[in-house]
């Protein structure tokens, strides 16, 4: 390990990956990741929390669990936090555990920079979410239309904390997504070309390129919003000519390509759990890719269909309809491709795989509801009612979520050398299953029945109460099964069964090293030959179509003994990530709080960058002065 | 295990068949109206599509996923990459069906969206949190209640006063938002008359606090009944000569009374009725910052639909407004009993 | 050796041979083009619908603003100069061609500056209609750039004053380069949309008074 010196800093560099400080200041994706997922799955329950408020509150009509306006925070709330705070991290912690691992790599291109995307969206989900300290909970809406956001109708803090909050948030995504672009492209190992990815990694990269060219358009949103709010200014202002409307196609076109963000790694996880547990290819690869780049091609094209009834015209609302139907093709493409991989595989059911099958009887049902949404004619009886809810239920929880779990089980041996307990987690996903189906189906019903989204109460007149109690009931026995999962994680990292390198049999490079992976992942970097490279190097397959073991499989792992894995040079942890993004959550929370709270945080955050700026990716040390040397001559 | 899949196709039939109940107050599924009945056209043709997709492919999965079940000592399975026509027809056959689901959604998109010419007109306007309703070739004004003349076409012109709002009755057809800068068209027809408390609609667009009280009734009535309405409504309210003692002195009140006004976000200020609401013929009309109450005493409901109309419900409403609407921009009006009861009888005669 | 280890630092071993750095700043850039057309694209929106004056015909000083333009554009001439001075190992001129970057940076912000206070005092702010919210926040935003951009060149000349710039590492300068002059094109883009190109509501509106 290199020494600690002082590189311009008032402490010295870190050195030790020990302790707290160790992970506060480390710049290891797969620590990064591990602290992704931690966080995520917290904000999780939060959100969880929050819903299962809603869905109290919507149990019976006229129900006074808490007040309207508490409502109205509550589902502001659980959407924010559930897919800013939950599922997006929770997708970029797994970008950060097996990227790297599949593409052959150390870590990603810009350790350091992975550390501050971490601590920026640590520090933004707290600003977000810290209204509800002050009974400021921004309570508009996720999507926040304008102008109910102005301050003449969102007078208390509330749009201030969804503002600042979303801003800080969007420099934790893109320059996440910044790395694993530049990762992707550049640091593959020798051999691997594009169309060898595995489909986890090509649909980390598409769901990057999304990001980066997504969140811009929010960041403007944001901001016109925010100078509306602060100065004055004129953006969604009527009175002056200002249009609600650009609210809504800025929002919408980050809007859309965002549902895809929050779907594309759920579809790239399901993609490597499939064939591993039928022991066969994924069926249709090239066709995966290509549609997968499709759904992110036409993301951009589809954006009004959230807009279909604010009066558009026939013609944009008819282009939209034509677009938004056909982007259902490339989707419907990949759901039969995974049902091929499953044609005449010999299927584990193992937890992680039948979370990756429910994820597709779920997205099936989701997909479905949104094509109907897609016939904009019927969408104006649908709009805005709880059909919509019980829509995009599916495929977020349905869909994402359940695709997420499907990862933890599966890849939580590599990571913690243990296995998750398997009787227990089918029990679990079970009830999550079941939970999941009562608590959302009946939404299409309540919703087809006039039910209105986003209403605190309901009379009992209209025919909506049994449905609601049976939807809060499966709400409840989905938060259960959710604390089970929990426990079976926590046990599992005690307790569980130590687990070897290759538990699944599996087919991509992330298996050929050892469970957990040693902070160095590879100790000899892999010469990729075929698409599911490890997999070739276990089995071949004869002429007469049957496969069988290579006597001397697991190929990498020889030569192990050969290779000084303390001559391998690490990205040396660092504090100035950190700091930058402490100064960086300080500049946000002034503009809420008191400007010169912003003044300290941009100074604060301008040392951090400078400190960074000059602070080598490595500290100096005998050893790789040698090393340099050979590279210059 | 397997055998059981045809019951599941059985049960998931009998669950997707539970939706309907068209019964219901706010369904979607009893079309009422041309617009409505077309639309529920398109919908039955994507749900049967959806239906034949949800019962072939997750039984399929469900076979799949037991029929080729590992057991111990299974061989390693064909290592089947692709199939190339395989992929070609399950990409080409659904553009192909959709392609033919969008012809009808699009022909009903046009028609849904264009009224027939001759339409009566109806100006809609949102406000946080009621519905106001003016008929400029009538020259009549009224909040959240609507009349409409059974089997003519109704042409809406939406706006918002204050943040976007979306209006709907389900069973007329479905909804558009009402948006400020901007009037938004759409039309109904109703083609039978509606019962006796109106067709049930609701604002369907996020807009506040009392986003969830904002409903609205629509009365379908036949021709005749439709005119002596509109004659009715072009009546102004009553002067004092022909009311009862007690209303006279609620008329007075409403005109001429000053009060301290509480808001919900703690302003106070003087306030009179007549600021606010107009009564035709009172000294000052004109107001629509509140509903048009001339002729309130005719409406089924209150408060967008929210109560019954009766002194009751009045009486509750102007002893404290936000308790029964939260958030209402309708102050506080700190009245003593003895005001209360006079306003209210005063109300109560503005049929 | 040197092959089995997976190039971290080593900005010669990458798959596609291009510095991860160069290629962070190529995609930073096409991202932050969707930051400044968003901002663009609400200025067209807006254009021509300010319900009251002042408008942009009133106000905009187009020979000013050319010879702004035409600073920051020899800004982008000296910084290719000074990228060249540092390839060749050039210190000397390299830190007076930075330097003179800066300086040519630093006018043009003063520039917009004067042209802001002058607006204001014309009555045209932020607040007043959609031209001066529109057209604030996007040069505003422009101006935020290129003042970064002006930090980061005199951090450069700092460093290189402390021998921290070595001519093997000129791609820190290209880096900074790159940013500079992406920076330029879009405030030829602004200056072109905003400046030059009037609305067709305003261009009657002025005929019509003989304008």
């Amino acid at each position: 390990m290199a020494t600690g010196t002082r590189t311009g800093g008032i402490l010295a560099r870190p050195t030790s990956m020990e302790g707290v400080w160790g992970w506060v200041t480390t710049v290891d994706a797969k620590r990064i990741g591990m602290m992704y997922i931690t966080t995520s799955i917290l904000f999780f329950l939060w959100g969880g929390i929050q819903a299962l408020v809603v869905r109290t509150q919507l149990s019976y009509p006229g129900a006074e669990f808490v007040s309207p306006d508490t409502y109205n925070s509550m589902f502001t709330m659980h959407a924010l936090t559930m897919i800013f705070l939950a599922i997006m991290p929770m997708s970029v912690g797994f970008f950060n555990l097996i990227v790297p691992l599949q593409i052959g790599a150390r870590d990603v291109a810009f350790p350091r920079m992975n550390a501050l995307s971490y601590w920026v969206y640590l520090f933004g989900g707290l600003l977000l979410s810290m209204g509800w300290l002050f009974g400021e909970a921004a309570s508009s809406g996720w999507f926040a239309y304008a102008p109910l956001t102005e301050s003449a109708y969102a007078a208390d803090r509330g749009m201030d904390f969804y503002v600042l909050g979303l801003l800080v948030l969007g420099v934790s995504s893109m320059a996440g997504a910044f790395n694993f672009i530049v990762t992707i492209i550049n640091l593959r190992a020798p051999g691997l070309t594009w169309f060898k990815l595995p489909v986890f990694v090509w649909m980390t990269f598409i769901t990057s390129i999304l990001l980066v060219t997504a969140f811009p358009v929010i960041t403007v949103a944001l901001i016109e919003l925010m100078f509306d709010r602060y100065l004055g200014a004129n953006f969604f202002v009527a009175a002056q000519g200002g249009d609600p409307l650009l609210w809504q196609h800025l929002f919408w076109v980050f809007g859309h390509p965002e549902v895809y963000i929050l779907i594309l790694p759920a579809m790239g996880i399901v993609s490597e759990v499939l064939p591993t547990f039928a022991r066969k290819p994924l069926f249709g690869y090239p066709v995966i890719v290509f549609s997968g780049i499709i759904i992110g091609v036409m993301g951009w094209m589809v954006w009004s269909h959230h807009m279909f009834t604010v009066g558009l015209g026939t013609v944009a609302v008819g282009v939209f309809t034509v677009t938004t139907m056909l982007i259902a093709v490339p989707t419907g493409v990949k759901v039969f491709s995974w049902m091929a991989t499953m044609w005449k595989g010999s299927i584990a059911l193992t937890t992680a795989n039948l979370y990756a099958i429910g994820f597709i009887a779920l997205f099936v049902i989701g997909g479905l509801s949104g094509v109907s949404h897609s016939m904009s004619s019927s969408d104006f009886q649908q709009q805005d009612t709880y059909y919509v809810v019980a829509h995009i239920h599916y495929v977020l929880f349905g869909g994402s979520i359940m695709a997420l779990f499907s990862g933890l089980y599966y890849w939580f041996p590599k990571f913690t050398g243990r296995m998750m307990n398997e009787r227990y987690g089918k029990i679990q996903f079970f009830l999550l299953f079941i939970g999941m189906n009562i608590a959302f189906g009946p939404m299409h019903w309540v919703g087809m029945d006039g039910m209105p989204r986003r209403i605190y109460t309901y009379t009992s007149n209209m025919g909506w109460d049994f449905w609601n109690m049976v939807s809060t009931l499966g709400a409840f026995l989905l938060g259960f099964s959710i604390l089970l999962l929990l426990h079976n994680l926590v046990r599992s990292f005690k307790k569980g069964e130590i687990a070897d390198a290759d538990p699944w049999d599996g087919r991509t490079l992330e298996w050929s090293i050892p469970s957990p992976v040693p902070h160095y992942n590879f100790a000899r970097i892999p010469n990729v030959v075929s698409r599911d490279d490890w997999w070739a190097r276990k089995y071949v397959t004869g002429e007469d179509g049957v496969t069988h073991p290579i006597p001397q499989g697991g190929a990498y792992a020889e030569n192990e003994e050969d290779v000084d894995v303390h001559s391998i040079h690490l990205p040396d942890p660092s504090y100035w990530p950190l700091v930058t993004a402490i100064g960086l959550a300080l500049m946000g929370g002034g503009v809420v709080f008191h400007l010169a709270i912003s003044i300290v945080g941009a100074l604060i955050m301008l040392v951090g960058i400078y400190g960074w700026a000059f602070e080598p990716v490595n500290e100096p040390d005998e050893e790789h002065e040698e090393h340099e040397e050979q590279v210059i001559n | 295990m397997i055998r059981a899949i045809p019951l599941l196709i059985l049960g998931s039939m009998l669950m997707l068949s539970v939706g309907c109940t068209p019964e219901h107050l706010m369904s979607t599924f009893d079309p009422l109206g041309p617009v409505a009945a077309e639309q529920k056209m398109v919908w039955d043709f994507v749900f049967w599509a959806m239906a034949v997709v949800f019962v072939t492919v997750l039984p399929m999965l469900l076979y799949m996923t037991l029929k080729f079940k590992r057991k111990e000592g299974d061989p390693i399975p064909p290592q089947t990459h692709g199939h190339r026509n395989l992929e070609i027809a399950w990409t080409v056959l659904p553009i192909l069906v959709l392609a033919v689901a969008a012809v009808p959604t699009l022909n009903v998109l046009k028609y849904v969206l264009e009224p027939p010419a001759g339409s009566m007109q109806v100006n809609v306007t949102g406000h946080q949190w009621w519905w106001e309703f003016e008929y400029p070739e009538l020259g009549i004004r009224t909040a959240n209640e609507l009349y409409i003349p059974v089997g003519k076409p109704v042409q809406f012109n939406l706006q918002a006063k204050d943040v976007i709002h979306s209006f709907w009755v389900p069973k007329l057809g479905g909804k558009q938002d009402a948006i400020p800068t901007r009037t938004n068209v759409m039309w109904y027809q109703a083609d039978v008359t509606s019962p006796p408390e109106g067709f049930y609609g609701q604002c369907m667009e996020f807009c506040g606090t009392s986003h969830a009280n904002m409903r609205l009734r629509v009365h379908a009535v036949e021709s005749d009944a439709f005119d002596i309405w509109v004659q009715a409504q072009k009546e102004p309210g009553p002067v004092a000569e022909d009311l009862s003692e007690l209303a006279a002195e609620g008329r007075d009140y409403f005109e001429n009374m000053d009060f301290t006004a509480t808001y919900a976000d703690g302003a106070v200020s003087k306030q009179r009725c007549v600021y606010c609401h107009t009564v035709d013929g009172l000294g000052i009309s004109g107001a629509r910052t509140g509903p048009n109450l001339t002729h309130v005493a005719s409406r089924r409901t209150l408060l967008s639909a929210l109560v019954t109309n009766n002194s009751e419900n009045l009486t509750s409403w102007l002893d404290n407004p936000q308790a029964m609407k939260p958030g209402s921009r309708m102050p506080n009006p700190t009245l003593t009993d003895a005001q209360t009861v006079a306003l209210v009888e005063y109300l109560q005669s503005l049929k | 050796m040197e092959a089995t280890i997976a190039p971290q630092h080593d900005e010669h071993a990458t798959t596609t041979g291009l510095d991860h750095r160069k290629m962070l700043m190529w995609t930073f850039l096409g991202s932050d083009c969707l930051f400044f057309g968003s901002l663009i694209a609400t200025y067209l929106i807006y254009r021509g619908q300010s319900i009251q004056g002042p408008f942009p015909y009133e106000v905009f000083d187009i020979p000013y603003t050319s010879v702004s333009a035409f600073v920051l554009l020899m800004s982008s001439l000296t910084m290719v100069l000074a990228l060249s001075a540092i390839q060749r190992g050039d210190q000397r001129n390299f830190r007076i061609w930075v330097i003179a970057t800066a300086v040519l940076g630093s006018v043009f912000l003063g520039g917009q500056v004067y042209e802001f206070t002058l607006f204001v005092s014309e009555g045209l702010t932020v607040k007043t209609n959609l031209f001066g919210t529109t057209f604030f926040v996007l040069t505003g935003f422009h101006g935020v750039h290129v003042t970064i951009g002006v930090f980061m060149l005199l951090s450069l000349v700092g460093a290189s004053f402390a021998g921290k710039v070595k001519q093997h590492q000129s791609i820190n300068v290209e880096l900074i380069g790159l940013y500079w002059h992406f920076v330029d094109i879009v405030w030829i883009v602004i200056f072109t949309v905003v400046y030059l190109v009037e609305a067709p509501a305003i261009e009657a509106a002025k005929a019509a008074v003989g304008h």
